[in-house]
């Protein structure tokens, strides 16, 4: 098992190699990589910024998390830093088990926890010029609306704190 | 009662506007609820998405007490994957 954030390409052979064991019957490998819209935006490139030392224990604490329930150490996780331009992969997950079923059923679980928990943050480019913060329901996350709503807003993408505090 | 320094890391959105650490002062005793409310009176009526707050690398909860010693991160709604 092994997770890390990476400031260079990621490549899935590699990852898909580093999961490999003769007792799995199924190796699964997880790419998310950088669309060229959101909300109807033409996008040129993400900015991904962390809290490295929380993003990363964070994304060891998930990945065992997936061991424990799915049964398998095969795990491997990078997710990339630094400015990424469209088609390029920003997450890598790959997981080998001795069955199929869990090993898509751990991939599902780590990107979903992933996407809620981990301490990363993307700023989109747009063809016109302007560059936004946007959280993981696909939307802009400032600068807009009545001053002073900031802290009424519903929280978006607040982790479930009973569950993992 | 003497005020408490805390200091704050802040990120994307937040880091945007108040830089990527801050000072704040705080009663002994207060909790992260209070910390959200004085960092709000700082950004000048602009709006900001709602964080939570990290504390020692982990989510808190607003009523968690907080600490000069302790690591303390606002996070705004993340966005990795």
């Amino acid at each position: 098992m092994r997770t890390a954030l990476v400031d260079h390409p990621l490549d899935p052979t590699g990852l898909l190699a580093e999961v490999a064991d003769v007792g799995s019957g199924a190796s699964t490998v997880f790419v998310g990589t950088v669309r060229r819209t959101n909300q109807g935006r033409a996008v040129t490139g993400i900015d991904y910024s962390a809290y490295a030392p929380m993003a990363e224990r964070e994304l060891a604490l998930i990945a065992q998390e997936a061991a424990e329930q799915f049964g398998t150490a095969h795990i491997v996780i990078e997710h990339r830093l630094g400015t990424l331009v469209l088609g390029e992969a920003s997450i890598i997950i790959a997981v080998s088990h001795e069955r199929r079923a869990a090993a898509m059923d751990a991939q599902r679980y780590l990107i979903e926890e992933i996407k809620t928990r981990v301490p990363v943050w993307k700023r989109e480019h747009y063809a016109d010029g302007e560059r936004a913060w946007v959280d993981n329901l696909g939307g802009a996350t400032g600068a807009t609306g009545a001053p002073g709503a900031a802290t009424d807003a519903a929280p978006s993408s607040a982790p479930d704190l009973a569950e993992v505090s | 009662m003497t005020p408490l320094t805390h200091r704050v890391l802040l990120f994307a959105s937040w880091s945007d506007a108040l830089g990527p650490q801050v000072d704040v002062e705080l009663p002994a005793g207060a909790r992260v609820a209070d910390l959200l409310t004085a960092l709000t009176a700082r950004t000048g009526g602009k709006l900001l998405p709602r964080p939570v707050v990290a504390v020692n690398q982990r989510y808190a909860r607003p009523d968690t007490v907080l600490s000069p010693a302790d690591e303390i991160a606002i996070i705004p709604p993340v966005a990795g994957g």
